[in-house]
């Protein structure tokens, strides 16, 4: 593979990168005491300076910052840089009420072009490549810093931006694409719709795909992999510490580096906040170690994974984490137990030896939880006998059983009955909120009194 | 001589099978038989067509999940008794009758049984021996379009 320049900080002796970290870390942390009001609070509060900060650990001495305190400080009150310093904002959309808002000052965005280089080159893209990005230009961080970091890198960039599936697959023919950027999820979509347009993506140049904004299965890679004719690499980030570019796979897939010197790295125990030793599993926390306009200091990702300190072959210093197979957010209350969609997705795949397109829906009757699991039928497993339909959603109904120690309503579902998403696939619908009404009387008939 | 016969999956709700059934006929494809094996949940649509090679990529393209299967037709005297005397045939237990629909030809005293068998080469062997008529997917077609 061809080294790019811009790759240098991936292979800096891990003493080195600590010393650079802690320099670092001392100006973050200064700034955002120096410019935001809620970060200065909080760390009066406790009673810890800035100037206290000696090693790398005494990071743990600093509060966190979460999701919450985005959407409190809407739309602004976060940002450390006035706004004539700052270039460009994002915003990601809120499930719940007011979006979050992120800010860039030109380095910033430069920052971020820069860790995008470096993840193009990670996945061996190179000048030369035709990139179809995929992913959603505009308010979402994932259409514009997949852009700039290929265009920087020197590849041509095609910048088709989501949707329009048929359009997607004219162009990754006719145009000769060789790298593609959007959702696993999408891309899998795009291996159907092809197949059904005559279209074999397997047969076309396309070499490499590099998949982010949700997290998906080695199943799935598999599939992408054999259908799709490509090298699949993991992309992680998030738009609160800078977008897509956070840490990215390399040709070795033993997990994604992460680009250090910008963004250090701990793992805490999702519930007490402790810090865990590297090779434990916990919550992802990130500080942003270049961020001007918008540092975060210890922001909780609420991504599961685990950090891997060890050499990777390809040379990276870097530490490594463990691919995202599910957030302590996505995970979902029923009936008392914890439940994450990975759980479903693992044990689905353990019967049908593919994963087949699910929905999990959780609906409440009577002040009762409960949850369906609708699966589609794939000609893999179709058959005639209602026998063995019957006996396929039963090893179905008891592998999710089993798995959730819940009783599963599994429905089987007619093929693409379940709708497909163009940016990130909606895998739970929770009905439980507009069904909910326990403690109300029932709804009474109104008669008209006109 | 084996027919072909196709399955499609259907979900249990109202409407599910009337659209297979139209894309068919816009096709100008004619269904000699059919049966819906169903349960609470979700149905199996079993189809004897005109044109089982062409009713196939259409019904995917349309986003079906189908299977072929190879089935047995058994062409009998249609009066009391006609059925029970094919039956006896199998009840030594070697071969097993996996699922099995019933059609008359709509005129004359014939009338055809689908069979789906475990061992349908055995089965065949075994029909053709006691002098039943096994038929074809073109004779299946005739006899009922004649």
């Amino acid at each position: 593979m061809t080294f790019h320049p811009a790759s240098t900080p991936d292979f800096l002796p891990a003493a080195q990168m600590r010393e650079l970290q802690l320099d670092k870390l001392r100006q973050v942390v200064s700034r955002a005491y120096d410019h935001v009001a809620l970060f200065r609070q909080r760390l009066d509060s406790s009673g810890f300076h800035p100037d206290h900060l000696r090693h790398l650990h005494d990071i743990e001495n600093l509060p966190f910052t979460t999701k919450a305190d985005l959407r409190d400080t809407y739309p602004f009150g976060l940002f450390a840089s006035p706004i004539e310093d700052i270039v460009r904002l994002h915003a990601s959309s809120g499930t719940t009420g007011k979006p979050i808002v992120v800010a860039y000052t030109r380095q910033d965005l430069d920052v971020w072009t820069s860790v995008m280089v470096r993840s193009f080159a990670a996945c061996g893209v190179h000048s030369g490549d035709v990139v179809q990005n995929a992913y959603g230009y505009g308010l979402f961080t994932g259409g514009l810093g997949a852009h700039y970091g290929a265009e920087s890198l020197g590849a041509t960039v095609i910048p088709v931006s989501g949707g329009n599936t048929d359009r997607q697959i004219m162009v990754m023919k006719d145009f000769r694409v060789t790298a593609i950027c959007c959702t696993p999820s999408y891309f899998v979509h795009l291996i159907e719709r092809a197949g059904e347009l005559g279209v074999s993506v397997r047969e076309l140049p396309l070499r490499v795909g590099i998949f982010g904004a949700e997290p998906w299965s080695n199943s799935m890679r598999d599939y992408m992999e054999s259908e799709g004719g490509i090298q699949a690499f993991d992309i992680y980030g998030l738009s609160e510490i800078i977008g897509p570019g956070v840490a990215v796979e390399c040709p070795h897939h033993r997990g994604l580096h992460i680009f250090e010197d910008h963004f250090y790295p701990e793992i805490v125990d999702p519930e007490t906040g402790r810090v865990l030793p590297d090779g434990d599993e916990g919550e992802l926390v990130l500080t942003t170690l270049s961020k001007q306009a918008m540092p975060m200091i210890r922001y909780r990702t609420r991504d599961i994974t685990t950090l891997f300190p060890e050499a990777c072959p390809c040379g990276r210093t870097v530490r490594r984490m463990a691919r995202i197979g599910r957030r302590s957010d996505d995970m979902f209350i029923i009936r008392g137990v914890n439940v994450f969609p990975s759980q479903i997705e693992t044990a689905l795949l353990a019967v049908e030896g593919a994963l087949p397109h699910y929905q999990i829906v959780l609906t409440r009757e009577k002040g009762l939880d409960a949850i369906e699991v609708q699966v589609e039928v794939t000609p893999e497993v179709f058959s005639d006998k209602i026998g063995a339909l019957e006996s396929l959603h039963e090893r179905l109904a008891r592998a999710l059983d089993q798995a959730l120690g819940l009783r599963v309503e599994v429905t089987l579902a007619a093929p693409r009955s379940i709708a497909r998403s163009e940016g990130k696939a909606k895998r739970v619908i929770d009905r439980r909120s507009i069904n909910e009404a326990p403690h109300e009387d029932p709804p009474t008939v109104s008669l008209s009194r006109k | 001589m084996k027919i072909h016969q196709l399955s499609l999956f259907l979900e249990n709700k109202p409407g599910q099978m009337a659209a297979p059934c139209r894309l068919l006929a816009e096709a100008g494809i004619n269904i000699r038989t059919l049966t819906l094996a169903d349960t609470q949940r979700f149905g199996i649509l079993r189809l004897i067509v005109s044109d089982w090679e062409r009713s196939r990529p259409l019904l995917e393209a349309a986003g079906y999940v189908v299977n072929v299967t190879e089935v047995v037709a058994v062409e009998v005297s249609d009066r009391p008794g006609g059925l029970g005397e094919l039956l006896e045939l199998f009840e030594g237990g070697d071969v097993n009758i996996e699922y099995m629909y019933a059609f008359t030809f709509g005129r004359g005293d014939r009338a055809a049984l689908i069979f789906r068998f475990d061992r349908p080469d055995a089965a065949i062997e075994r029909l053709r021996a006691a002098g039943l008529n096994v038929l074809g997917d073109v004779e299946v077609y005739h006899r009922i379009a004649g």
